[in-house]
């Protein structure tokens, strides 16, 4: 139980004195509230098990602090920190049954016996765990063994924070959601923080309340899922979030106004004031752009195909060279492949190398 | 699947059969051919059916007190470098480097007894042993011990069995060293945000993850060791009297020593067996321990 605060810090694995462009984890300062339910999304390589595992202590960081609690214990061993991690394979000690296995870390610590017993029935309950408890855990299934690897890491209730590691890669994709709720209502009961790594923002967004995003060693927004679908702050979580991403296109932008592919869309907000050598891009998602009938004053469109992806469609459209998504409303339908694109101006963003840009009212 | 009978292919196991024929079953055969049988020279042979196995195999005989004897020594042998190799294996491995150049350098230096033939292996240990011009036994002697090999039977057995350590332990080290390598590092991680000890470590990760290269270290060092010859043949050479005489140079002493070709073609098949046995536990047990690894583990 604690609140964990990140002061510059910054990893490389070629050591403090490699290329800063090349340290696998660009200095970042951040604070994980107690009790929160994070999850770190990014693609593979961003750096994200390296910041869980700067985090956990099985890494010492080349550059800046951590502290638990305004504690520093950048220099502390894991055990010293007192956490609990579970890793994206399972791991599991031969020759323990699964009730000795989920005690492991109690009984490393001294807790008392009936207390262990206490903790390791509650446990395995809530991972319907308790029918193998005392089989060899050698016999199981992957994600039966799975299922320990997380019992391990919640066993211990005192822990600073629980740290999973891609978790469930290897579990089947029906036990998935299952186990993610569990995951979710173990935290609303034992009020542990918890951070989850994941590459999958189905998965971040369905377990955290936070979600942390990662792209090439840097945190480039942490916000509510709702957030980050709303507001990106980079074109990398407008593109990685959501399905399909966000729109990004290039643009030239001047007061209320955008101009894309020789048309004109109306902005809410106004930009004056855009640096002159910047790279400037609109961004908008496909929820937000609605296909139409073409009509003078649209931004008119080639339609290339649409995917049905059941509740709603979205077209595949062409601008010019332009790759462009689009909602296609209810009921319509055209002949031919020219169509008009009716943008929703609240919801059109203006990024300036890549990162968000607030205009003035 | 529906095969298709072709008789003509059996032309193809001809080479193997054949090559198999002369290099084992024929001169297998010879022998039992002369277990079965007495000569007195001359190449003529006498029925003596069961009779060299019976006299083998009763203790009271002078037979079967010879063979029974280098037997038991023999067992005891095993025990003893097995018990001293493989823990000992176990911690060279356990303190071996993990990366960099000195790992390299350690595989080397390790590499080099079991590069060296047996006899050579004896006669360094010949030299090495002795009291006026071996390293090793004029220090022991002027450190106020009185070492000899020779006439003394616990300084030969002692001489035999650190000979086998210095030749094999790195052996065990190496296959230790192997599996050790093989264990992912998820392991580790796990076990130290687990708060394990050292031991815990090592009782709950290392040792059941090494237990498949211990067994194959175990068969190789009980059959190496079972069938030694050459190393304690040229350092004592079974001697004093017969306290490191083993089975297979009792069986020399009787083949060619004595020329006693029935008695020495029983003990022979009898020495057989027993390997036979022992090899078919060791694959039933390793087999076993496969099986209880059931599924896949997901780990790498």
């Amino acid at each position: 139980m604690a609140r964990i605060d990140l002061v510059d810090l910054a990893h490389s694995y070629g050591g403090n004195a490699a290329d800063p462009d090349s340290f696998a984890l660009k200095p970042i300062s951040m604070t994980w509230r107690q009790g929160g339910a994070y999850a770190l999304l990014g693609p593979s390589g961003c750096g994200k098990t390296t910041l869980l595992n700067l985090i956990s202590g099985i890494v010492t960081p080349s550059r800046g602090k951590i502290l638990f609690d305004d504690v520093d214990i950048t220099r502390h061993s894991t055990q010293q920190r007192n956490i609990a991690q579970v890793f994206q394979f399972p791991v599991i000690y031969d020759t323990m049954t699964v009730g000795q296995n989920l005690a492991f870390p109690l009984k490393n610590r001294g807790v008392p016996k009936p207390e262990i017993d206490r903790r390791v029935a509650e446990i395995a309950g809530l991972l319907d765990l308790a029918p193998v408890l005392h089989r060899k855990a050698t016999r199981l299934t992957a994600d039966a063994k799975q299922k320990i690897s997380l019992g391990r890491g919640l066993v211990r209730a005192d822990v600073s924070a629980v740290l999973f590691d891609e978790p469930l890669t290897v579990i089947d994709p029906a036990l998935k959601w299952e186990l993610r709720s569990k995951l979710k209502a173990l935290h609303r009961a034992l009020d542990l923080t918890m951070i989850y790594v994941t590459h999958d923002q189905t998965e971040a967004l369905t377990f955290a309340d936070t979600v942390v995003v990662m792209h090439d060693g840097r945190v480039v927004q942490a916000g509510t899922p709702q957030q980050l679908f709303d507001k990106p702050e980079h074109t990398f979580v407008g593109y990685f979030i959501g399905s399909p991403g966000m729109n990004i296109v290039p643009a030239e932008v001047g007061g209320r106004e955008a101009v894309v592919g020789g048309h004109r869309i109306a902005l809410q907000r106004s930009y004056d004031r855009l640096p002159p050598d910047a790279k400037i891009e609109v961004g908008v998602r496909p929820e937000f752009v609605e296909v139409a009938a073409p009509a003078p004053g649209l931004l008119s469109a080639n339609i290339e195909r649409i995917d049905d992806l059941g509740r709603v469609r979205f077209a595949r459209v062409r601008i010019g060279d332009v790759k462009f998504a689009a909602r296609v409303p209810q009921g319509f339908s055209i002949s031919g492949n020219e169509a008009g694109l009716i943008f929703d101006p609240g919801r059109v963003h203006i990024y300036s190398d890549s990162r968000l840009v607030e205009g003035t009212a | 699947m529906d095969k298709t009978v072709n008789q003509k292919a059996w032309f193809l196991v001809l080479p193997v059969f054949l090559v198999v024929a002369f290099s084992a079953v024929l001169p297998l055969m010879t022998v039992v051919n002369y277990s079965i049988q007495d000569t007195f020279g001359n190449n003529q042979f006498f029925w003596n059916g069961a009779g060299w196995f019976k006299e083998l195999l009763d203790p009271s005989s002078d037979l079967g007190q010879r063979f029974f004897a280098s037997l038991w020594r023999n067992l005891a042998f095993s025990a003893i470098i097995l018990a001293i190799e493989v823990p000992l294996g176990i911690i060279v491995a356990l303190s071996m480097p993990r990366d960099g150049w000195r790992v390299a350098a350690c595989l080397v230096i390790m590499a080099l007894p079991l590069l060296i033939p047996w006899n050579v292996v004896g006669t360094i240990w010949q030299i090495f042993g002795r009291p006026d011009i071996g390293l090793l036994g004029y220090t022991l002697n002027h450190l106020g011990m009185d070492y000899n090999y020779v006439s003394n039977e616990f300084d030969a057995w002692a001489t035999v069995i650190v000979m086998d350590v210095w030749h094999w332990t790195s052996l065990v080290a190496l296959l230790c060293y192997a599996g050790l390598k093989s264990i992912p590092d998820a392991y580790y991680q796990a076990a130290q945000i687990d708060g394990a000890s050292r031991w815990a470590v090592f009782t709950a990760i290392q040792l059941p993850k090494l237990n498949r290269v211990l067994l194959i270290g175990v068969l190789l060092r009980f059959m190496d060791s079972f069938m030694i010859y050459t190393e304690p043949f040229v350092v004592t050479g079974g001697g004093p009297g017969n306290s490191t005489t083993f089975v297979s140079i009792e069986l020399v002493k009787i083949a060619l020593g004595q020329f006693d070709l029935g008695k020495a073609a029983a003990l022979s098949l009898v020495y057989n067996l027993i390997i036979l046995i022992v090899c078919w536990v060791f694959y039933t047990v390793m087999t076993n321990a496969g099986v209880d690894r059931g599924h896949k583990e997901g780990a790498v």
